[in-house]
Protein backbone atom coordinates (compact mmCIF):
# COMPACT_ATOMS: atom_id res chain seq x y z
CA UNK A 1 0.00 0.00 0.00
CA UNK A 2 1.44 3.62 -0.74
CA UNK A 3 2.72 5.22 2.13
CA UNK A 4 -0.11 8.29 1.08
CA UNK A 5 -2.82 6.12 1.09
CA UNK A 6 -1.72 4.89 4.49
CA UNK A 7 -1.33 7.66 6.06
CA UNK A 8 -5.20 8.77 5.16
CA UNK A 9 -5.82 5.36 6.45
CA UNK A 10 -4.26 5.83 10.11
CA UNK A 11 -5.65 9.26 10.00
CA UNK A 12 -9.30 8.54 10.00
CA UNK A 13 -8.77 5.90 12.37
CA UNK A 14 -7.50 8.54 14.73
CA UNK A 15 -10.29 10.76 13.78
CA UNK A 16 -12.96 7.68 14.53
CA UNK A 17 -11.19 6.39 17.48
CA UNK A 18 -10.96 10.73 19.25
CA UNK A 19 -14.73 11.42 17.92
CA UNK A 20 -15.94 8.31 18.77
CA UNK A 21 -15.12 8.17 22.35
CA UNK A 22 -15.36 12.13 23.35
CA UNK A 23 -18.96 11.10 21.53
CA UNK A 24 -19.86 8.39 24.15
CA UNK A 25 -18.32 10.41 26.71
CA UNK A 26 -20.32 13.32 26.58
CA UNK A 27 -23.87 12.00 26.21
CA UNK A 28 -25.25 11.73 29.40
CA UNK A 29 -26.99 9.50 31.40
CA UNK A 30 -30.80 9.82 31.48
CA UNK A 31 -30.89 9.83 35.27
CA UNK A 32 -33.78 12.80 36.06
CA UNK A 33 -33.04 15.23 37.70
CA UNK A 34 -35.63 16.42 40.60
CA UNK A 35 -38.87 17.25 38.81
CA UNK A 36 -39.15 20.82 37.95
CA UNK A 37 -41.95 22.93 37.19
CA UNK A 38 -42.26 22.99 33.06
CA UNK A 39 -42.84 26.52 33.49
CA UNK A 40 -40.11 27.54 35.42
CA UNK A 41 -37.63 25.07 33.21
CA UNK A 42 -38.40 27.08 30.14
CA UNK A 43 -37.42 29.93 31.85
CA UNK A 44 -34.48 28.62 32.87
CA UNK A 45 -33.46 26.74 29.59
CA UNK A 46 -32.21 23.82 29.15
CA UNK A 47 -29.19 23.11 30.59
CA UNK A 48 -30.29 24.40 34.37
CA UNK A 49 -33.41 22.10 33.93
CA UNK A 50 -30.95 19.40 34.24
CA UNK A 51 -30.44 20.69 36.85
CA UNK A 52 -26.55 20.26 35.68
CA UNK A 53 -24.31 22.84 34.16
CA UNK A 54 -23.57 22.98 30.70
CA UNK A 55 -23.12 20.08 29.07
CA UNK A 56 -20.17 19.06 26.98
CA UNK A 57 -21.57 19.31 23.29
CA UNK A 58 -21.07 15.74 21.63
CA UNK A 59 -19.33 15.61 18.00
CA UNK A 60 -23.00 15.02 16.38
CA UNK A 61 -24.08 18.15 18.37
CA UNK A 62 -20.87 20.14 16.95
CA UNK A 63 -21.64 19.00 13.08
CA UNK A 64 -25.60 19.68 13.62
CA UNK A 65 -24.07 23.51 14.36
CA UNK A 66 -21.28 23.44 11.78
CA UNK A 67 -24.34 22.51 9.46
CA UNK A 68 -26.26 25.17 10.79
CA UNK A 69 -23.92 27.83 9.92
CA UNK A 70 -22.78 26.74 6.55
CA UNK A 71 -26.01 26.58 5.29
CA UNK A 72 -26.61 30.05 5.94
CA UNK A 73 -23.17 32.17 6.24
CA UNK A 74 -23.94 35.55 5.40
CA UNK A 75 -27.69 36.18 7.10
CA UNK A 76 -27.51 39.48 9.21
CA UNK A 77 -29.85 39.81 12.00
CA UNK A 78 -28.99 42.78 14.15
CA UNK A 79 -25.46 43.50 15.47
CA UNK A 80 -25.05 40.33 17.67
CA UNK A 81 -26.16 37.67 15.23
CA UNK A 82 -24.71 37.90 11.97
CA UNK A 83 -23.63 34.66 9.58
CA UNK A 84 -20.37 32.99 10.10
CA UNK A 85 -19.17 33.98 6.70
CA UNK A 86 -19.61 37.60 7.48
CA UNK A 87 -17.78 37.41 10.31
CA UNK A 88 -14.80 35.27 8.63
CA UNK A 89 -15.04 38.64 5.68
CA UNK A 90 -14.70 40.91 8.35
CA UNK A 91 -11.60 39.25 10.03
CA UNK A 92 -10.24 38.34 6.86
CA UNK A 93 -10.55 42.19 5.80
CA UNK A 94 -8.85 43.22 8.54
CA UNK A 95 -5.86 40.90 8.42
CA UNK A 96 -5.50 41.92 4.79
CA UNK A 97 -5.43 45.56 5.21
CA UNK A 98 -2.72 44.92 8.16
CA UNK A 99 -0.65 42.73 6.19
CA UNK A 100 -1.01 45.12 3.38
CA UNK A 101 0.10 48.03 4.89
CA UNK A 102 3.14 45.85 6.68
CA UNK A 103 3.96 44.52 3.59
CA UNK A 104 3.75 48.04 2.12
CA UNK A 105 6.17 49.67 4.50
CA UNK A 106 8.37 45.98 5.49
CA UNK A 107 9.43 45.33 2.05
CA UNK A 108 10.90 48.92 0.66
CA UNK A 109 12.41 49.57 4.03
CA UNK A 110 13.91 45.90 4.05
CA UNK A 111 15.47 46.33 1.27
CA UNK A 112 16.83 49.88 2.55
CA UNK A 113 18.00 48.30 5.98
CA UNK A 114 19.52 45.22 3.73
CA UNK A 115 21.54 47.12 1.06
CA UNK A 116 22.98 49.65 3.99
CA UNK A 117 24.92 48.34 6.86
CA UNK A 118 24.64 51.98 8.58
CA UNK A 119 20.81 51.75 8.90
CA UNK A 120 21.19 48.16 9.50
CA UNK A 121 22.74 49.23 12.14
CA UNK A 122 20.61 51.83 13.44
CA UNK A 123 17.47 49.75 12.58
CA UNK A 124 18.15 46.71 14.57
CA UNK A 125 18.20 47.49 18.26
CA UNK A 126 14.76 49.39 17.32
CA UNK A 127 13.64 46.03 15.98
CA UNK A 128 14.98 43.53 18.45
CA UNK A 129 13.23 45.71 21.51
CA UNK A 130 9.86 46.07 19.53
CA UNK A 131 9.57 42.78 17.82
CA UNK A 132 9.16 40.69 21.05
CA UNK A 133 6.39 42.65 22.52
CA UNK A 134 3.22 40.88 22.12
CA UNK A 135 1.11 42.73 19.52
CA UNK A 136 -2.06 42.57 21.80
CA UNK A 137 0.21 45.17 24.60
CA UNK A 138 -0.36 47.91 21.46
CA UNK A 139 -3.64 47.66 21.77
CA UNK A 140 -4.65 50.16 24.91
CA UNK A 141 -1.73 52.70 22.80
CA UNK A 142 -3.61 51.87 19.73
CA UNK A 143 -7.03 52.75 21.28
CA UNK A 144 -5.72 55.83 22.90
CA UNK A 145 -4.35 57.24 20.08
CA UNK A 146 -6.23 55.98 17.09
CA UNK A 147 -9.56 56.30 19.04
CA UNK A 148 -11.39 54.11 16.78
CA UNK A 149 -11.83 50.05 17.86
CA UNK A 150 -11.46 49.10 14.14
CA UNK A 151 -8.92 50.86 13.00
CA UNK A 152 -7.13 49.41 16.45
CA UNK A 153 -7.27 46.10 15.07
CA UNK A 154 -5.97 46.90 11.92
CA UNK A 155 -2.63 48.62 13.83
CA UNK A 156 -2.50 45.51 16.03
CA UNK A 157 -2.01 43.23 12.76
CA UNK A 158 0.39 45.32 11.03
CA UNK A 159 2.63 45.72 14.04
CA UNK A 160 2.74 42.23 14.14
CA UNK A 161 3.22 41.21 10.92
CA UNK A 162 5.73 43.65 10.36
CA UNK A 163 8.76 41.92 11.82
CA UNK A 164 8.72 39.14 9.91
CA UNK A 165 8.65 40.74 6.41
CA UNK A 166 10.94 43.55 7.83
CA UNK A 167 13.88 41.28 8.85
CA UNK A 168 13.41 38.47 5.85
CA UNK A 169 13.60 41.05 3.48
CA UNK A 170 17.01 42.62 4.73
CA UNK A 171 18.11 39.50 5.20
CA UNK A 172 17.56 38.47 1.67
CA UNK A 173 18.62 41.62 0.07
CA UNK A 174 21.86 41.57 2.26
CA UNK A 175 22.84 37.99 1.26
CA UNK A 176 22.24 38.42 -2.36
CA UNK A 177 25.57 36.91 -3.98
CA UNK A 178 28.30 39.24 -4.78
CA UNK A 179 28.90 37.34 -8.06
CA UNK A 180 25.50 38.36 -9.01
CA UNK A 181 26.07 41.91 -8.17
CA UNK A 182 29.22 41.85 -9.82
CA UNK A 183 27.63 40.80 -13.07
CA UNK A 184 24.75 43.97 -12.97
CA UNK A 185 27.97 45.85 -12.44
CA UNK A 186 30.03 44.85 -15.32
CA UNK A 187 26.99 45.27 -17.36
CA UNK A 188 26.38 48.59 -16.06
CA UNK A 189 22.77 47.93 -14.56
CA UNK A 190 21.74 51.09 -13.03
CA UNK A 191 20.85 51.03 -9.29
CA UNK A 192 17.04 50.92 -10.21
CA UNK A 193 17.41 47.89 -12.82
CA UNK A 194 19.86 46.16 -10.36
CA UNK A 195 17.47 46.64 -7.53
CA UNK A 196 14.81 45.39 -9.32
CA UNK A 197 16.26 42.71 -11.89
CA UNK A 198 18.75 40.98 -9.53
CA UNK A 199 18.38 41.95 -5.80
CA UNK A 200 14.48 41.50 -5.28
CA UNK A 201 14.07 38.48 -7.48
CA UNK A 202 17.35 36.63 -6.17
CA UNK A 203 15.47 37.90 -2.33
CA UNK A 204 12.33 37.33 -3.25
CA UNK A 205 12.17 33.45 -1.81
CA UNK A 206 13.48 34.96 1.27
CA UNK A 207 11.19 37.66 1.78
CA UNK A 208 8.09 35.78 0.69
CA UNK A 209 8.80 33.22 3.78
CA UNK A 210 8.48 36.50 5.84
CA UNK A 211 5.27 37.17 4.31
CA UNK A 212 4.84 33.48 5.29
CA UNK A 213 5.37 33.85 8.72
CA UNK A 214 3.39 37.57 8.86
CA UNK A 215 0.16 36.17 7.27
CA UNK A 216 0.43 32.98 10.16
CA UNK A 217 1.11 35.54 13.04
CA UNK A 218 -1.86 37.71 12.45
CA UNK A 219 -4.14 35.17 11.73
CA UNK A 220 -3.08 34.57 15.33
CA UNK A 221 -3.48 37.62 16.96
CA UNK A 222 -6.89 38.73 14.79
CA UNK A 223 -8.73 36.21 17.16
CA UNK A 224 -7.62 37.43 20.20
CA UNK A 225 -7.81 41.22 19.19
CA UNK A 226 -11.51 40.99 18.21
CA UNK A 227 -12.23 39.77 21.50
CA UNK A 228 -10.70 42.58 22.76
CA UNK A 229 -12.36 45.44 20.16
CA UNK A 230 -15.63 43.15 20.00
CA UNK A 231 -18.13 44.17 17.61
CA UNK A 232 -17.61 42.13 14.45
CA UNK A 233 -14.89 39.35 13.42
CA UNK A 234 -14.62 35.89 14.26
CA UNK A 235 -12.81 36.33 17.12
CA UNK A 236 -15.87 38.45 18.62
CA UNK A 237 -17.77 35.77 17.22
CA UNK A 238 -15.99 33.09 19.96
CA UNK A 239 -16.00 35.61 22.37
CA UNK A 240 -20.05 36.26 22.12
CA UNK A 241 -20.65 32.50 21.72
CA UNK A 242 -18.77 32.01 25.34
CA UNK A 243 -21.47 34.47 26.38
CA UNK A 244 -24.24 32.81 25.16
CA UNK A 245 -22.50 29.27 26.45
CA UNK A 246 -22.93 27.89 23.00
CA UNK A 247 -19.73 25.67 23.16
CA UNK A 248 -20.94 23.75 20.12
CA UNK A 249 -20.48 26.87 18.02
CA UNK A 250 -17.19 27.88 19.48
CA UNK A 251 -15.70 24.31 18.33
CA UNK A 252 -17.05 25.03 15.06
CA UNK A 253 -15.59 28.36 15.09
CA UNK A 254 -12.46 26.83 16.00
CA UNK A 255 -12.04 24.34 12.97
CA UNK A 256 -13.02 27.08 11.08
CA UNK A 257 -10.19 29.59 12.16
CA UNK A 258 -7.77 26.77 11.52
CA UNK A 259 -9.24 26.00 8.23
CA UNK A 260 -8.74 29.51 7.10
CA UNK A 261 -5.54 30.07 8.80
CA UNK A 262 -4.04 26.79 6.68
CA UNK A 263 -5.73 28.07 3.56
CA UNK A 264 -3.97 30.98 4.34
CA UNK A 265 -0.66 29.49 4.75
CA UNK A 266 -1.41 27.64 1.33
CA UNK A 267 -2.01 30.33 -0.56
CA UNK A 268 1.30 32.19 0.05
CA UNK A 269 2.90 28.99 -0.27
CA UNK A 270 1.60 29.32 -3.99
CA UNK A 271 3.12 32.16 -4.22
CA UNK A 272 6.54 31.48 -2.71
CA UNK A 273 6.50 28.19 -5.22
CA UNK A 274 5.81 30.90 -8.02
CA UNK A 275 8.60 33.13 -7.14
CA UNK A 276 11.15 30.42 -6.03
CA UNK A 277 14.02 29.56 -8.06
CA UNK A 278 16.66 26.53 -8.11
CA UNK A 279 20.06 27.11 -8.63
CA UNK B 1 57.96 53.94 -25.05
CA UNK B 2 54.94 53.82 -26.71
CA UNK B 3 51.92 52.60 -24.79
CA UNK B 4 50.50 49.22 -25.28
CA UNK B 5 46.51 49.32 -25.77
CA UNK B 6 45.59 48.17 -22.47
CA UNK B 7 48.16 49.17 -20.44
CA UNK B 8 48.30 47.82 -16.22
CA UNK B 9 50.97 50.34 -14.87
CA UNK B 10 52.53 49.70 -11.42
CA UNK B 11 49.12 48.16 -10.00
CA UNK B 12 49.24 46.19 -6.44
CA UNK B 13 47.34 44.66 -3.88
CA UNK B 14 48.09 44.83 -0.04
CA UNK B 15 46.55 42.88 2.85
CA UNK B 16 47.13 45.12 5.74
CA UNK B 17 50.34 46.60 4.79
CA UNK B 18 51.35 42.89 3.55
CA UNK B 19 51.55 43.16 -0.36
CA UNK B 20 49.61 40.44 -2.24
CA UNK B 21 51.22 41.37 -5.53
CA UNK B 22 53.02 44.43 -6.36
CA UNK B 23 54.41 46.43 -8.85
CA UNK B 24 52.62 44.46 -11.89
CA UNK B 25 52.99 46.20 -15.12
CA UNK B 26 51.91 44.77 -18.97
CA UNK B 27 50.53 45.63 -21.78
CA UNK B 28 47.85 43.78 -23.69
CA UNK B 29 47.72 44.78 -27.65
CA UNK B 30 44.59 45.12 -29.64
CA UNK B 31 43.33 41.22 -30.61
CA UNK B 32 45.56 39.65 -28.37
CA UNK B 33 45.20 36.71 -25.95
CA UNK B 34 46.88 37.03 -22.83
CA UNK B 35 46.85 34.47 -20.09
CA UNK B 36 48.21 34.56 -16.80
CA UNK B 37 48.87 31.63 -14.87
CA UNK B 38 49.85 31.44 -11.26
CA UNK B 39 48.98 29.04 -8.05
CA UNK B 40 46.07 30.31 -6.18
CA UNK B 41 46.91 32.89 -3.59
CA UNK B 42 49.26 34.96 -6.21
CA UNK B 43 46.46 37.16 -6.42
CA UNK B 44 45.47 36.54 -10.07
CA UNK B 45 41.77 36.69 -9.81
CA UNK B 46 42.04 40.24 -7.97
CA UNK B 47 43.97 41.44 -10.64
CA UNK B 48 41.76 40.54 -13.02
CA UNK B 49 38.62 42.18 -11.18
CA UNK B 50 41.19 45.46 -11.40
CA UNK B 51 40.86 44.98 -14.97
CA UNK B 52 37.08 44.68 -15.15
CA UNK B 53 36.95 47.38 -12.55
CA UNK B 54 34.93 45.32 -10.08
CA UNK B 55 38.08 46.60 -7.85
CA UNK B 56 39.85 49.59 -7.26
CA UNK B 57 44.05 48.52 -6.87
CA UNK B 58 45.84 50.08 -4.08
CA UNK B 59 48.49 51.44 -5.89
CA UNK B 60 48.92 52.18 -9.84
CA UNK B 61 46.66 52.08 -12.67
CA UNK B 62 44.94 50.73 -15.88
CA UNK B 63 44.86 52.60 -18.79
CA UNK B 64 42.46 51.32 -21.64
CA UNK B 65 42.61 52.72 -25.20
CA UNK B 66 43.76 55.94 -23.74
CA UNK B 67 41.23 56.43 -21.12
CA UNK B 68 41.86 55.49 -17.02
CA UNK B 69 39.55 52.31 -16.40
CA UNK B 70 37.77 53.52 -13.05
CA UNK B 71 34.87 51.05 -12.34
CA UNK B 72 33.11 48.17 -14.62
CA UNK B 73 31.87 49.14 -17.86
CA UNK B 74 30.38 47.41 -20.94
CA UNK B 75 33.65 47.65 -23.32
CA UNK B 76 35.16 44.83 -20.21
CA UNK B 77 32.87 41.52 -19.72
CA UNK B 78 33.37 39.05 -17.58
CA UNK B 79 33.11 34.97 -17.92
CA UNK B 80 33.11 34.55 -14.13
CA UNK B 81 34.81 31.25 -12.86
CA UNK B 82 30.93 30.06 -11.46
CA UNK B 83 29.50 31.27 -14.40
CA UNK B 84 27.12 33.51 -12.01
CA UNK B 85 24.30 33.03 -14.17
CA UNK B 86 20.62 34.35 -12.63
CA UNK B 87 19.16 31.24 -11.75
CA UNK B 88 15.44 32.75 -11.92
CA UNK B 89 15.89 33.77 -16.04
CA UNK B 90 16.16 31.56 -18.88
CA UNK B 91 19.01 30.93 -20.61
CA UNK B 92 18.07 33.69 -23.24
CA UNK B 93 17.10 35.51 -20.32
CA UNK B 94 20.46 35.90 -18.96
CA UNK B 95 21.77 36.54 -22.47
CA UNK B 96 18.77 38.99 -23.02
CA UNK B 97 19.70 40.85 -19.62
CA UNK B 98 23.21 41.29 -21.06
CA UNK B 99 21.80 42.21 -25.06
CA UNK B 100 19.52 45.27 -23.13
CA UNK B 101 22.10 46.99 -21.42
CA UNK B 102 24.22 47.07 -24.83
CA UNK B 103 21.26 47.99 -26.70
CA UNK B 104 19.10 50.23 -24.49
CA UNK B 105 17.18 51.26 -27.21
CA UNK B 106 16.08 48.14 -28.77
CA UNK B 107 12.83 46.65 -28.74
CA UNK B 108 11.98 44.24 -26.64
CA UNK B 109 11.44 41.56 -29.61
CA UNK B 110 14.94 42.84 -31.20
CA UNK B 111 16.65 42.21 -27.84
CA UNK B 112 14.98 38.28 -27.62
CA UNK B 113 15.92 37.68 -31.27
CA UNK B 114 19.88 38.88 -30.88
CA UNK B 115 20.09 36.98 -27.56
CA UNK B 116 18.82 33.97 -29.25
CA UNK B 117 21.65 35.05 -32.26
CA UNK B 118 24.49 34.92 -29.86
CA UNK B 119 22.90 31.44 -27.80
CA UNK B 120 23.11 29.78 -31.31
CA UNK B 121 26.70 31.11 -32.15
CA UNK B 122 27.72 29.29 -28.33
CA UNK B 123 25.45 26.01 -30.23
CA UNK B 124 22.37 26.37 -27.16
CA UNK B 125 20.00 27.51 -29.78
CA UNK B 126 18.13 24.53 -28.40
CA UNK B 127 18.25 25.72 -25.11
CA UNK B 128 16.79 29.01 -24.97
CA UNK B 129 13.89 28.34 -22.65
CA UNK B 130 15.85 26.39 -20.36
CA UNK B 131 16.45 27.63 -16.61
CA UNK B 132 20.22 27.62 -15.46
CA UNK B 133 18.99 24.85 -12.68
CA UNK B 134 18.45 22.64 -16.03
CA UNK B 135 21.75 22.56 -17.66
CA UNK B 136 24.91 21.21 -17.28
CA UNK B 137 27.87 22.74 -15.75
CA UNK B 138 29.41 23.06 -19.43
CA UNK B 139 26.24 24.37 -20.92
CA UNK B 140 26.05 27.27 -18.37
CA UNK B 141 29.06 28.23 -18.91
CA UNK B 142 28.07 28.33 -22.86
CA UNK B 143 25.58 30.60 -21.63
CA UNK B 144 28.13 32.66 -19.86
CA UNK B 145 30.30 32.98 -22.95
CA UNK B 146 27.50 34.34 -24.74
CA UNK B 147 26.25 36.34 -21.93
CA UNK B 148 29.88 38.48 -22.03
CA UNK B 149 30.01 38.20 -26.14
CA UNK B 150 26.13 39.70 -26.21
CA UNK B 151 27.76 42.78 -25.21
CA UNK B 152 30.54 43.29 -27.89
CA UNK B 153 33.19 43.60 -25.85
CA UNK B 154 36.27 45.52 -26.57
CA UNK B 155 37.82 43.47 -24.03
CA UNK B 156 36.80 39.80 -23.10
CA UNK B 157 38.04 38.71 -19.02
CA UNK B 158 37.79 35.14 -18.31
CA UNK B 159 38.35 34.35 -14.38
CA UNK B 160 39.14 30.70 -14.77
CA UNK B 161 36.11 29.97 -16.64
CA UNK B 162 36.52 26.02 -17.02
CA UNK B 163 37.81 25.12 -14.14
CA UNK B 164 35.34 23.86 -12.57
CA UNK B 165 34.24 21.91 -15.60
CA UNK B 166 35.27 17.79 -16.00
CA UNK B 167 37.94 17.54 -18.36
CA UNK B 168 35.84 16.44 -21.82
CA UNK B 169 33.59 19.47 -21.46
CA UNK B 170 36.44 21.65 -20.64
CA UNK B 171 38.09 20.37 -23.80
CA UNK B 172 35.00 21.40 -25.80
CA UNK B 173 34.28 24.77 -24.24
CA UNK B 174 38.07 25.48 -25.00
CA UNK B 175 37.82 24.68 -28.65
CA UNK B 176 34.35 26.54 -28.68
CA UNK B 177 36.70 29.67 -27.08
CA UNK B 178 39.21 29.62 -29.48
CA UNK B 179 36.71 29.51 -32.52
CA UNK B 180 35.03 32.47 -31.34
CA UNK B 181 37.76 34.50 -29.70
CA UNK B 182 41.73 33.36 -30.31
CA UNK B 183 40.72 34.36 -34.01
CA UNK B 184 42.91 37.41 -33.79
CA UNK B 185 39.53 39.93 -33.54
CA UNK B 186 38.74 39.59 -29.72
CA UNK B 187 41.31 40.78 -27.55
CA UNK B 188 40.86 38.97 -24.18
CA UNK B 189 42.65 38.36 -21.14
CA UNK B 190 42.31 35.11 -19.00
CA UNK B 191 43.23 33.67 -15.95
CA UNK B 192 43.93 30.23 -15.76
CA UNK B 193 46.43 27.56 -13.83
CA UNK B 194 45.63 25.20 -16.65
CA UNK B 195 49.11 25.08 -18.89
CA UNK B 196 47.75 23.30 -21.81
CA UNK B 197 44.36 25.73 -22.29
CA UNK B 198 47.01 28.62 -21.77
CA UNK B 199 49.10 27.25 -24.67
CA UNK B 200 45.99 26.36 -26.88
CA UNK B 201 44.58 29.88 -26.81
CA UNK B 202 47.02 32.11 -25.84
CA UNK B 203 49.21 34.60 -27.68
CA UNK B 204 50.97 35.58 -24.57
CA UNK B 205 51.51 33.96 -20.96
CA UNK B 206 52.50 35.76 -17.98
CA UNK B 207 53.80 33.42 -15.52
CA UNK B 208 53.03 34.87 -11.64
CA UNK B 209 55.70 33.62 -8.83
CA UNK B 210 53.95 32.42 -5.52
CA UNK B 211 52.34 35.21 -2.90
CA UNK B 212 52.84 36.90 -1.11
CA UNK B 213 54.21 40.13 -2.81
CA UNK B 214 53.48 37.89 -6.03
CA UNK B 215 54.97 39.49 -9.18
CA UNK B 216 54.77 38.84 -13.24
CA UNK B 217 58.33 37.35 -13.05
CA UNK B 218 58.16 36.21 -16.67
CA UNK B 219 56.30 36.93 -19.88
CA UNK B 220 56.39 33.21 -21.98
CA UNK B 221 55.71 34.49 -25.94
CA UNK B 222 54.16 31.56 -27.14
CA UNK B 223 55.09 31.10 -30.70
CA UNK B 224 53.07 28.01 -31.84
CA UNK B 225 51.49 28.66 -35.35
CA UNK B 226 47.50 29.48 -35.76
CA UNK B 227 45.42 28.04 -36.72
CA UNK B 228 45.61 25.77 -33.16
CA UNK B 229 43.71 22.36 -32.80
CA UNK B 230 43.95 20.74 -29.50
CA UNK B 231 44.01 16.78 -30.87
CA UNK B 232 47.41 17.89 -32.83
CA UNK B 233 48.83 21.17 -30.99
CA UNK B 234 50.98 18.65 -28.60
CA UNK B 235 52.51 17.38 -32.03
CA UNK B 236 53.23 20.71 -32.88
CA UNK B 237 57.51 21.65 -32.47
CA UNK B 238 58.36 23.18 -29.82
CA UNK B 239 55.43 22.80 -27.98
CA UNK B 240 56.94 20.32 -25.73
CA UNK B 241 60.25 22.33 -24.70
CA UNK B 242 57.02 25.43 -24.49
CA UNK B 243 55.34 23.13 -22.21
CA UNK B 244 58.40 22.49 -19.94
CA UNK B 245 58.97 26.11 -19.15
CA UNK B 246 55.64 26.92 -17.92
CA UNK B 247 55.60 23.39 -15.86
CA UNK B 248 59.01 23.88 -14.91
CA UNK B 249 57.97 27.45 -13.95
CA UNK B 250 54.72 26.29 -11.89
CA UNK B 251 56.29 23.42 -10.25
CA UNK B 252 60.07 24.78 -8.78
CA UNK B 253 60.54 28.07 -9.80
CA UNK B 254 57.43 29.98 -8.77
CA UNK B 255 57.69 29.06 -5.25
CA UNK B 256 61.20 29.55 -5.25
CA UNK B 257 61.27 32.86 -6.87
CA UNK B 258 58.42 34.04 -4.34
CA UNK B 259 58.44 37.06 -2.69
CA UNK B 260 62.01 38.00 -4.10
CA UNK B 261 63.06 40.35 -6.25
CA UNK B 262 66.22 39.82 -8.13
CA UNK B 263 68.98 43.03 -8.07
CA UNK B 264 67.86 45.90 -10.51
CA UNK B 265 64.57 44.13 -10.59
CA UNK B 266 61.72 45.97 -13.08
CA UNK B 267 59.16 45.78 -13.21
CA UNK B 268 58.35 47.63 -16.19
CA UNK B 269 60.69 45.26 -18.07
CA UNK B 270 60.01 41.67 -17.15
CA UNK B 271 61.92 39.28 -19.76
CA UNK B 272 60.69 37.56 -22.31
CA UNK B 273 60.70 34.14 -23.35
CA UNK B 274 60.36 31.95 -26.81
CA UNK B 275 61.24 28.58 -25.56
CA UNK B 276 59.21 27.10 -28.58
CA UNK B 277 61.73 28.97 -30.86
CA UNK B 278 64.66 28.34 -28.67
CA UNK B 279 64.41 24.51 -29.31
CA UNK B 280 63.44 25.15 -33.15
CA UNK B 281 67.27 27.18 -33.24
CA UNK B 282 68.73 24.06 -31.15
CA UNK B 283 67.31 21.94 -33.50
CA UNK B 284 68.23 24.10 -37.15
CA UNK B 285 71.74 23.71 -35.69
Amino acid sequence: MPIRLRSTALLVLILAVFLGSWQIAATPSTVAGPAMDPEYAKLLGAAAQQGQQTPMPRPSDIAARAWHHLKDPFYIRGTNDQGLGIQLGWSLLRVTVGFGLAALLAIPLGFLIGMSPVLNGAFDPIIQVLRPVSPLAWMPLALYTIKDSGISAIFVIFICAIWPMLLNTAFGVASVRKEWLNVARTLEAGPWRTAFTVILPAAAPTIMTGARISIGIAWLVIVAAEMLVGGTGIGYFVWNQWNNLNIADIVVAILVIGLVGMALDQLLGRAAQAISWRD
Amino acid sequence: MSRAWLSIEGIARRYGDRPVFRDVWFGVERGEFVALIGHSGCGKTTILNILAGLEAPDAGSIVMDGKEVSGPALDRAVIFQSHALLPWLTAQGNVAFAVRSRHRDWPKARVQEQARRVLDLVGLGDATGRKPAELSGGMKQRVGIARALAVNPALLLMDEPFSALDALTRGTLQDEVLRLVAGGQQTAFMITHDVDEAILLADRILLMTNGPDARVAEVVVNTLPRPRDRQTIHRTPGHYALRNHIVDFLVTRSRALAGTRPPGWDGRHVPEVRPADLLIKETAA
